[in-house]
């Protein structure tokens, strides 16, 4: 009967496991001097990939964390918080998806960090100049999903623009990305002709994309959005990171991707 | 007393694998009510997505059957050097991560690919099109129905076969009326598989033809489109998927104890 009570423990241990109810050991005071590094979950916008690749190494270093990465859509990042994703801190590429979080309770006050630029992007040989160019029936346009913040940005461009230039350009979208790196990936794999991104996205890309500036009176203003998830387990590494992202070690790898400062 | 340990043990482990892998599916129907479901179907973008998922998972699975089915019947019979070799090379998209296998396309059948420009010049076009999202079905789909079929008919008795030649019948014909009847059960159980697989594809699609409603968002991309905006609806979607699949395997398992049955009561 020993061995049946041994197996019956280590199946609850397994089923508990996979259930993840014994999952809290990390939830403990930071830092501690025996304790193994706290874990800290990032959970950033697709467009600010690189320039936090770079920078969270050096964050966790400093704190001595282990800071966990977490790329995607804006939109799909809150969803899963809104789903109590085990995550920290929360940075998007709009304010207007933290603000809802934080209308929700589910994030602390958020901060602006970084400004981008919204631009038309093209293959390097492209011979489209400009949005009128877009309407030209048959060019191939990649944009962002209505949900997430590229497409929003998007749609609210091109419904700057005159009624039948607005027709035309979204006649010729044929895909509906859920992230911006699915823009770009179409657009250097030559299937799509055009794609709406931030100019960070074109240089991140290297030579194989080329930015075209919007006139003045297009351009939506860009700013991006973070805060600590009110969940969060590491809730000090989390405010540490948000300052970090205005004047720190992030701020720095944002500016050298071509981000510009907090408006 | 310790005799009874045993099959308390795989008691014990059938439960946790029964609750582990139910609970999610039970979860989908128990957080969508009936009526919402009703109402997030009503919803275009929904029916569309379903009526394109059908389409091209249809026109995926008739190609790996037609070509499948033979090329399976020859692995399954004929010995040829390297023969080990071409079995792995046609499972290997069986374990290829999606996102794998969507770069894949990209880099041979893409715009930009090794073979890019033929496709083109023969005037088809695969990215943004529906018959994108065909290839890139029948890409990951395929390897679960020929695996499936070269079992099917490597378990065929042979004798049944030289029967047939010895009564006059060409390889062909024998191929077609003793062969393909009598594997028939293998041969649904792998369709039911590769339904499955080419119902369920997400990344592949996503990275090789885009997502377009009506035109490339099957229903995997359009529940991955809703589930930030609208979460309700990508549930009601998710049941409904959990239900077409289910059915499918259902009926799968309804054909083979049908042919069980009847090859039993034929002997």
């Amino acid at each position: 009967m020993k061995t049946t009570g041994t197996i019956a423990a280590a199946l609850l241990a397994l089923a508990m496991g996979a259930a993840g109810c014994g999952g809290d050991d990390d939830s403990g005071d930071r830092g501690g001097s025996s304790s193994k590094p706290a874990r800290l979950v990032v959970s950033a916008a697709s467009s600010m990939t690189r320039a936090i690749e770079e920078c969270a190494p050096r964050f966790g270093d400093q704190e001595d964390a282990a800071v966990k990465l977490s790329f995607g859509g804006s939109d799909e990042l809150a969803a899963q918080i809104q789903q109590h994703a085990p995550v920290d801190v929360y940075a998007a590429a709009n304010t207007k998806l933290p603000d809802k979080l934080h209308a929700d309770g589910l994030l602390e006050e958020p901060v602006a960090f970084a400004t981008n630029e919204f631009v038309l992007a093209v293959p390097r040989d492209s011979g489209i100049g400009s949005v009128e160019d877009l309407t030209e029936p048959g060019t191939k346009i990649a944009i962002g999903s209505e949900s997430v913040p590229i497409g929003s940005y998007t749609r609210e461009t091109l419904a700057k623009l005159p009624p039948d230039q607005e027709k035309a350009i979204l006649a010729n979208v044929r895909s509906n990305e859920p992230d911006v790196k699915g823009i770009v990936g179409k657009l250097t794999q030559g299937a799509a002709d055009a794609g709406f991104v931030y100019v960070t996205d074109v240089s991140a890309a290297g030579d194989d994309l080329k930015a075209i500036k919007l006139p003045g009176e297009l351009q939506p203003q860009v700013t991006y959005g973070a805060g600590v998830v009110s969940r969060a387990k590491q809730p000090e590494l989390a405010r540490a990171f948000v300052d970090g992202l205005t004047q720190g070690a992030c701020a720095d790898s944002l500016k050298k991707a071509g981000f510009g400062p907090a408006p | 007393m310790t005799r009874g340990w045993f099959p308390v043990a795989l008691g014990a482990c059938l439960a946790v694998a029964l609750t582990f892998l139910t609970l999610p599916v039970v979860a989908i129907f128990v957080d969508s009510s009936p009526g919402d479901l009703l109402a997030s179907l009503g919803e275009p973008g929904a029916l569309d997505a379903l009526w394109l998922s059908l389409r091209a998972t249809a026109a995926a699975i008739a190609i790996i059957i037609l070509v499948g089915t033979p090329a399976a019947y020859l692995l399954a019979t004929r010995a040829f050097p390297g023969r080990a070799l071409v079995v792995t090379l046609v499972e290997l998209p069986l374990v290829l991560p999606p996102a794998v296998a969507g770069i894949g396309l990209l880099a041979a059948v893409g715009p930009s690919g090794i073979l890019g420009g033929s496709i083109e010049a023969a005037g088809v076009e695969l990215s943004f099109t529906t018959a994108g999202v065909v290839v890139a079905l029948t890409f990951v789909a395929s390897p679960f129905y020929v695996r499936q079929a070269m079992a099917a008919f490597a378990s065929v008795d042979r004798s049944l076969l030289d029967a047939s030649r010895t009564l006059g019948a060409s390889e062909g014909r024998g191929f077609l009326s003793v062969m393909i009847p009598v594997a028939m059960p293998g041969l649904a159980a792998g369709t039911a598989l590769a339904l499955g697989r080419a119902l369920g594809e997400f990344g592949a699609t996503l990275m090789f033809a885009g997502s377009f409603q009506g035109v490339t968002q099957t229903v995997p991309l359009a529940i991955y489109d809703r589930f930030s905006t609208d979460f309700d609806s990508a549930l009601a979607l998710s049941a409904v998927l959990v239900a077409v699949s289910a059915a499918i395997l259902l009926s799968v398992k309804l054909v083979q104890r049908g042919d069980a049955l009847a090859g039993w009561e034929a002997e």
